[in-house]
Formats: structure tokens, C-alpha cells, sequence
């Protein structure tokens, strides 16, 4: 970790994801991105008089299975509670959230060999949307009443680099459950992050908040850029001051928000509502056994099973398909090593769309010197997306490796003959004028020639 | 039809002695006459319940309804849903607001075949105990015009006491059912916290809000108490149990609380209490005094549970989405100011500036959560005594109706709920029943009030105070 001007920056996050729950968190209203405004609305998300909210018990699942899988330990009894302030996106007058009894307290995720420690998750809902259209200010209240959950980490985050590597982790970790689709961009995953310098060992420094960014890249940029605000703040002299800050995404700059946010206070109490949330043991190791094995269970196995290394099986495992993908092909398959390194070509961020019987194929060919690497690469394109098998269709394109010694003898001895300059510079000493005829070798068994064959035969070409 | 009651209206109707329309008709007439003096009514939904009598006479199915309020003319306070109707909750706030839904304990009038006949006058959001404080003027008592009729269910006690309807439903948090049914001598159920569904009431103090029956006598209000109980899957703090008035054999053990006979309480009121205990003594009850000294906490903690609650749940009363809007507004925060500021009156105001005081960061502790702690106490006093006693005796006020405009402080209108917020913080169930009247002639009403769920033993009683058996109540 490279400091700058000799601080270090002490970093929390708070991750709201929205749950993808059918119903929303307290009616029955559909819970849908994208549609047209104000069409999933009831007298309960739009704040009517006399409305009632009822907790949506998958929703409460929901925060179960993220608790459970990042480790965290579920309260049995937890409370929902009102945070009060006006905003016109937010019907009632107050959000319904949790306070002091949260659903899951503490948690972990492993970056790097680095434990960042989870404070707390807590269920929430939505605010609506405000549109802004010239002079007027339209309401969207599609949004309202969309369930949360909140992930509050501590302060345990470095660097902007360990901040972004903490959110995909969390995203894989989430996605893997299926509660959320952790779209940043459609606003289901969203970052508020906590930030104060300090002189290593030092004590904590005053913090400021940067609300509601919406890119992995973005809230790299808003702490590398926060991080130095306040180290030049303070080695001019001057104070950091504790505020909520906005991240302007067109400048890559952090500026105050109006002096409102800031002093805040929310008046919480209990929602009279709704009474305690009761999640029983039996809930609880039902929610367990439904849950997916999670990517550092799958990378040990990976390591331990077929000896592909950490680095490696975090990618493969950053989608659960993908994992899903390589362990359904590795089980047949005789060269896993070989398997993950030709999985890994492709971009991990999205499914590979390959069938287990095509990868293993494909991975087997080329560990058994029947196919090389420049074919390997052909096929694992020409699969994407067909019910092409490799082995036929290797065999049916005379697409394997040309292994026989003495055939490629001949076919060295052949271009030596036709590029006689190439074939005199490579007796006199100019290893370049050996790739040409390699090149020639190549270009004549349309890429088939065993390149290792071929090296040795070529120095037996200088003799 | 002025001294007529559900159940003889009901066996009339049955009887077909009168056509549903034709006690329709009479009971909008009775609005309309008294309507300008009494001021029990905000709206009146003439179309409505006129065709709902003529549809009720096409087919008097009275298997469909299995219920005794069958084709009967029924009102409602104004701050239920009823859908298409204006409810204004007694506040300029929602003047000409019509409600888009249903409140569960309205449907479930409808779907007993009641006719709705009109929305019925209240202290602003439920905040007031003589009625005076709604923005359409106090609704009198029908016993004595110079009087109040009590709040903050004005109106439908007004309605019933001066014969407009039968039956009319009221909401009660801190006695707002109890209070206007003693002053003018009817009866009045505040039913257990969570057995009758709040969905489509609006919300004052959603921890202690209910609804509950106003009606004559005591087994009519059992017959509309049995319409309207019942678990609702819209609202989570309700609680299912089964309702059936008793037959009483055993002599029931009652309590009259002395922290609530002492020198705050009028002596021709405590006056009334004694006589009504010698009549249950007559009746075969035990009874005698009990000491639960847990009450005197009450009032404090009720006002300031009630107000941090109420200044939450009026929130949303914002002129955004619906409501009053002040015009002319620079920005966000002065639409706000001025909204609020327009469509408030001055006692919700009051309220919902302690409630915001109540809740603030540095006073929570001192005052919220003392409060509930109170409130904690008294609920486990209660538990304590009914382990020797079944029911517990007391006024339902202070005293009777004051004259319009006597109280003049919040503090004076605050005490006259004295003895109906124990109940109230203790969700516990409470009859208030007539028990004689004054020299003067009004009414003086008594309390009963059980464990959480006896709604049935207080009926039970209350039909054998007023002379009757219990065999056919139901």
C-alpha cells in the first residue's frame, strides 16, 4: 500500500442491494424495474391514510440467506423500526428500516487474504423516484416500498483498489444466492462510502460520507479523490469537517451536500405497525441447505481437487455458472489444469457458452498432444454457442497434430529447400531465419505441426 | 324509530313490519333535521345508501348475511375509509379527500348487509376529548345542545344518541369511543389492541388506535362488535380469537380501582360508580376495592407515546400527493411550512411538535422510552390484578359533558381522559355503559374492563347490569 503524504485512509461501506422479491417489501404491489411510472402502486406504498404495511416473509428470507452467506450471525428476533424525514419521493413521511435490532449482525469477506469485517445487515424499503422535467418535478413511486437490505462494513478497507475488489466480491457472493441481480447501473446495487485519514497507528480522523454511487469505477474514483482531498486538508493546516458528500461523476470530484442532510436527526422508534420479526431454527437451517456451496469453498476445492490455483479459481468463480461449468466438465475430464486455463480465454464476467462434454473435449484433445494450442483456440471459439463436437469435428477437418517425426522431417527438409537465403542465415547462425521456416512448416500442415517436434527438428537442421 | 335499536329494528325488518328503505329514508330525514343543530355528520351518502336499501329490499337474503345488522342504517367517524366518500378525519387538512379503498371494519359492514348512511364529525385525527376540536365546528350533545358531545367520536355518538342511526363505529385511543358514549348516555366499546382490524383507519397512535361499536344498548353493540372482529391478513399487530358473549354462572370477582374514585373524580359521579357496584353485588358479583397505584403514571405516558406516534403518522400529510397544498410556494421546504401550517389546527399541531420533541435524539430517553417503560409497568400491574379479580370497575370520566367552550387549557381536556388511558396503554378491552344521570339529567357512564380478549364477559355483564338475559344476545 503506497500512502499518500504518509496517511492512510480508513474506509468503511454501506451496500444497499434490492431484493428480487416478486411483491414488494409491505403490500402485494408487483416489484418491477423499468416499467412505466406509478403502475405498481397500492394505498399501502403510496402512503394513503389508514394503510397498513405486512412484511413480505420472503423478503425476510432474503436477508437471511445474504446474512448466512457472508457469514454473519442472524438474530432470531429483530425489529422494524421508523427513520422520519421529508422528501417527496418517500410517501409516508418516513422509511420503515431497522434500528437498533437488525436482522444480521457481524459477517466477513476474505479479499486477499484481508478479513473485511461486516457490521450489520438491515432490511429496509425503497424510496421512490423524482423526475425532473424542465421546471416541474414529477414523482415515480414504483420504487417506494422495493425491499433493501443495507450492508453496513467496518472500517477495515485500505485502499480505493481493496473498496472495489470488496463490492465484486459482494457481488459475487450475492449473485450466488440469488436475492439480488446487483445490477449497479439499474441502481440494485448502491454504495455509500464512509472516509477519514489518519497517520498510521494514529487516531481516527473525521469522516465524511459520499452517498449513492453507482459504478465499481466510480467509487474507486471518489476515494482515491476524497483520500486526497483530506491529507491536503489537513497538511494545509486545515480540518476535515464531518459531512455527507456528493460524487460528481463528470469532474471525478466530491462536494457537500446541502447543510440539511447533515443535520439530520431521524427520530427513530419502533414501528408500531408491524410487530417483532421472528425467524425460527428450523427457517433458518432450511434457508441454510438452500444455499449455494460459495466461491472460497469451491476455489479450496479447486486447489486441493485438481490443483488449480487460487488466483485462477477466483475467476472461474466469479459467476456461479461458470463454477457450476467448470466442475461439471472437470469430473470427466483427465487435464483440469488444462480445462481452467482454456475456460479462463474467455471473458469471466459473463457465462461461457460452452457444454461441460465440449470443454472437457476440448481440454483432453490438447492435453493428449492430439490437437496444439492454435487449435485448441479454433474450437473453443467455433463451440461458443453450437452443438459442434470438438473431436469430430476435428477429425473431420483433419484438424489434428502432426506428431510423426519423420513426416515433419520431410516437410522441414522440403522448406528449407524452397527459402534456400532462410535456410543458409539459419546454418550461419541467425536463429530468426528459423522462425521463417517453422512458419513455412506451419503454413503446409495448416497449423497442425507439433511445435515442439519442430524445434527439435530444426536444430538437427544446423548439423 | 329515535329510541329503536339494532335488534328490534332487525326483527322488524325480518318480520317485514318495515322495508330497509323506508328505515333508510327515515334515518336520512333524521340526519337532515338534526343535522344543522347537532353537527354529527360531515357527509351524508344519501345515493348511496338509498340504493343499497332498495337492492337490500329486491332480496332480503338473510342467510347471505347470517347478521343481525342486516339492512341496517349504520354511520361511520370520519377517519374510515369508506371507498368513494370524502374523509376528511375532521381536519381542513383532507377537506374533499375521497377515499380510494375500504377500511377492513367498513367492508366488513358492508359485507353484513349494513346500509352506510353517512361519515360522522370528530376531533381533528382523533386529538380531542370533547369534540371541539374539529375544523367543522363541535358536534353538540343531543341531551343538552350547551354541552359537548364529547370526543374525539363526536359525531357518532351524537348520531346515535339523538336517534339519527342505530349504530355507528367510533375509534378509541384514549377513550375517544369511551368518553362521548358516557356523555351522552349510550354505550361504547373500546375492543382489545389488534381483535378489529385498523387497515383504513387513519392512524393517530398506531399502538394503541382501535375500533370500536357505539350503539344504545349493550347487546346491540355486542351484535356490531361481532361484525367487525376479526383477524385481517392487511394488518400485522391484529390478534385471532374466538368472540361469543357467555352465559355468566359464577359469580364474576370485580375490582373497582380506587386510584380512580379519589377526590379528581366528581362526587355524583363516584356516586354512581358505588350504586352501580351494589347492583352488581345484587346481581351475585363479588365485589370490592382494588388498589392498582401502576395508573397514576398514565396520563404523562399516554400523551407522550401517543403525540411521538402522531407526529410519524401525520408525516404524510404533505400536500404532495394528496390533501391540502398551499399555493404560491417558493420551494420544497415552504410547500411543506405552509401546507402543514394551513391545513393543521392547532391542537394536532401541538401534538405533533411535542411528538418531534419527544423523539429527538437528546430527549428520547427521558421521555419516549420512560414513556413506554410506564406503560411496560402498568401493563404487568394489570396482569397482577387479574389474577384475583375477572373485571375492574370505574367512571368512564371525571365528569359529565362539559359545556362547549369550558375547557379552555390542554392540560384540563387532557384529564378528563384519566380513566381511559390505562386501558389504552394496556390494550386492554373496556365497555363504557350508562349508570344514571345527574340532578341535572345527563348521563353518567361506568367502565368495565377485562383481560385482553373478554370483550364477551363485558358484553355478559353489561346485559345483566341493563336487565337483560344473555341467552339470545347473539
Amino acid at each position: 500500500m503506497t500512502l499518500y503524504k504518509g496517511y492512510e485512509a480508513v474506509i468503511g461501506l454501506e451496500i444497499h442491494v434490492e431484493l428480487k422479491t416478486k411483491s414488494k417489501m409491505f403490500c402485494a404491489c408487483e416489484n418491477g424495474f423499468g416499467t412505466e411510472p406509478n403502475i405498481n402502486c397500492c394505498p399501502v406504498c403510496m402512503g394513503m391514510p389508514g394503510a397498513l404495511p405486512t412484511l413480505n416473509a420472503r423478503a425476510v428470507d432474503y436477508a437471511v440467506m445474504a446474512g448466512l452467506a457472508l457469514g454473519g450471525e442472524i438474530n432470531r428476533l429483530s425489529e422494524m423500526a421508523r427513520k422520519n424525514y421529508f422528501y417527496p419521493d418517500l410517501p409516508k413521511g418516513y422509511q420503515i428500516t431497522q434500528g437498533k435490532y437488525p436482522i444480521v449482525a457481524g459477517g466477513h469477506l476474505v479479499i486477499e487474504g484481508k478479513r473485511i469485517g461486516i457490521t450489520r445487515i438491515h432490511m429496509e424499503e425503497d424510496a421512490g423516484k423524482l423526475i425532473h422535467r424542465g421546471d416541474l418535478t414529477l414523482v415515480d413511486f414504483n420504487r417506494c416500498g422495493v425491499p433493501l437490505i443495507e450492508i453496513v462494513t467496518e472500517p477495515d478497507i485500505e485502499s480505493a483498489a481493496q473498496a472495489k475488489a470488496f463490492l465484486k466480491k459482494l457481488r459475487t457472493v450475492l449473485l450466488y444466492t440469488g436475492i439480488s441481480d446487483c445490477k449497479m447501473n439499474e441502481g440494485s446495487l448502491r454504495c455509500d462510502v464512509n472516509l477519514s485519514v489518519r497517520r498510521p497507528g494514529g487516531a481516527l480522523g473525521v469522516r465524511t460520507e459520499m452517498k449513492n454511487i453507482n459504478s465499481f469505477s466510480f467509487v474507486e474514483k471518489a476515494i482515491e479523490y476524497e483520500y486526497r482531498r483530506q491529507v491536503n486538508l489537513l497538511e494545509n493546516g486545515m480540518t476535515v469537517v464531518q459531512q455527507t458528500r456528493r460524487f460528481d461523476e463528470a469532474s471525478g470530484k466530491t462536494y457537500p451536500m446541502r447543510d440539511k442532510e447533515n443535520a439530520a436527526d431521524y427520530r427513530y422508534f419502533p414501528e408500531p405497525d408491524l410487530p417483532p420479526v421472528y425467524v425460527s431454527e428450523e427457517r433458518i437451517e432450511s434457508i441454510k441447505g438452500s444455499l449455494p456451496i460459495l466461491p472460497d469453498e469451491r476455489i479450496l476445492m479447486y486447489e486441493e481437487k485438481y490443483g488449480v490455483p487460487a488466483k485462477d479459481g477466483e475467476r472461474l468463480t466469479a459467476l456461479l455458472e461458470n463454477a457450476e461449468l467448470f466442475e461439471a466438465a472437470a469430473k470427466n475430464c483427465r487435464y483440469p489444469q488444462i480445462l481452467a486455463k482454456q475456460m479462463l480465454t474467455f471473458s469471466t464476467d459473463a457465462a461461457i457458452d460452452l457444454t461441460p462434454a465440449q470443454l472437457c473435449g476440448i481440454a483432453d484433445l490438447t492435453g493428449d498432444g492430439r490437437i496444439n494450442s492454435s487449435t485448441a483456440k479454433t474450437l473453443l471459439n467455433l463451440c461458443q454457442s453450437s452443438d459442434i463436437d470438438p473431436e469430430e469435428y476435428a477429425k473431420a477437418h483433419d484438424l489434428f497434430q502432426i506428431s510423426d517425426r519423420e513426416l515433419l522431417w520431410q516437410m522441414l527438409k522440403k522448406a528449407a529447400e524452397a527459402d534456400t537465403k532462410s535456410a543458409a542465415d539459419y546454418r550461419n547462425g541467425k536463429a530468426a531465419a528459423g522462425k521463417a521456416l517453422v512458419g513455412r512448416v506451419m503454413a503446409e500442415s495448416r497449423g497442425r505441426a507439433d511445435a515442439k517436434i519442430l524445434q527439435e527438428l530444426l536444430q538437427e537442421l544446423k548439423k | 324509530m329515535k329510541q329503536q335499536t339494532v335488534y328490534s329494528l332487525g326483527r322488524a325488518l325480518r318480520a317485514g313490519e318495515i322495508s330497509c328503505l323506508a328505515l333508510t329514508e327515515e334515518c336520512l330525514s333524521r340526519i337532515k333535521k338534526e343535522g344543522g343543530t347537532q353537527g354529527a355528520f360531515l357527509s351524508v351518502l344519501e345515493e348511496e345508501a338509498l340504493s343499497a336499501a332498495r337492492a337490500f329490499d329486491a332480496c332480503p337474503d338473510y342467510e347471505k348475511w347470517s347478521s343481525a345488522l342486516a339492512g341496517i342504517p349504520v354511520a361511520v367517524k370520519d377517519n374510515l375509509m369508506l371507498k368513494g366518500a370524502v374523509c376528511t378525519c375532521g381536519s381542513r387538512m383532507l377537506a374533499g379527500f375521497v377515499a380510494p379503498y375500504d377500511a377492513t371494519a367498513v367492508e366488513k359492514l358492508k359485507r353484513a348487509g349494513a346500509i352506510l348512511v353517512g361519515k360522522t364529525n370528530m376531533d381533528e385525527f382523533g386529538m380531542g376529548s370533547t369534540g371541539e376540536h374539529s375544523a367543522y365546528g363541535a358536534a353538540c350533545n343531543p341531551l343538552d345542545h350547551s354541552r359537548v358531545a364529547g370526543g374525539s367520536s363526536s359525531g357518532s355518538a351524537a348520531a346515535v344518541a339523538g336517534g339519527s342511526v342505530p349504530a355507528a363505529l367510533g375509534s378509541d385511543t384514549g377513550g375517544s369511543v369511551r368518553l362521548p358514549v358516557a356523555y351522552c348516555g349510550i354505550v361504547g366499546m373500546r375492543p382489545t389492541y389488534g381483535a378489529v382490524s385498523r387497515y383504513g383507519l387513519t392512524a393517530f397512535c398506531s399502538s394503541m388506535d382501535t375500533v370500536g361499536p357505539i350503539t344504545k344498548t349493550v347487546r346491540d353493540n355486542a351484535l356490531v362488535y361481532a361484525a367487525i372482529v376479526g383477524i385481517d391478513p392487511n394488518d400485522a399487530t391484529g390478534l385471532s380469537f374466538d368472540f361469543s358473549v357467555p352465559n355468566v354462572r359464577h359469580p364474576i370477582r370485580i375490582g373497582v380501582i380506587e386510584e380512580l374514585m379519589t377526590d379528581g373524580i366528581s362526587e355524583e359521579v363516584r356516586h354512581a360508580v358505588q350504586q352501580a357496584s351494589e347492583r352488581f353485588a345484587s346481581l351475585g358479583m363479588l365485589v370490592e376495592s382494588v388498589s392498582i397505584p401502576e395508573t397514576k403514571g398514565s396520563l404523562s405516558a399516554y400523551y407522550l407515546i401517543s403525540s411521538a406516534e402522531a407526529s410519524s403518522n401525520l408525516a404524510r400529510f404533505d400536500g404532495v400527493r394528496y390533501g391540502h397544498r398551499a399555493k404560491d410556494c417558493a420551494d420544497l421546504g415552504a410547500l411543506y411550512e405552509k401546507s402543514k401550517s394551513e391545513g393543521f389546527g392547532s391542537e394536532v399541531k401541538r401534538r405533533i411538535m411535542l411528538g418531534n420533541y419527544v423523539l429527538k435524539k437528546e430527549n428520547k430517553e427521558a421521555y419516549y422510552e420512560r414513556s413506554l417503560l410506564v406503560k411496560r409497568i402498568l401493563r404487568d400491574a394489570f396482569a397482577r390484578v387479574f389474577e384475583s379479580y375477572d373485571v375492574l370497575l370505574c367512571p368512564t370520566a371525571p365528569d359529565i359533558a362539559p359545556r362547549m367552550g369550558a375547557i379552555q387549557t390542554p392540560e384540563q381536556m387532557y384529564a378528563i381522559d384519566l380513566c381511559t388511558v390505562p386501558m389504552s396503554l394496556a390494550g386492554l378491552p373496556a365497555l363504557s355503559l350508562p349508570a344514571g344521570v345527574t340532578k341535572d339529567g345527563m348521563p353518567i357512564g361506568i367502565q368495565l374492563t377485562g383481560k385482553a380478549f373478554s370483550e364477551g364477559l363485558l358484553y355478559a355483564l353489561g346485559i345483566l347490569y341493563e336487565g337483560g338475559g344473555t341467552d339470545d344476545a347473539i
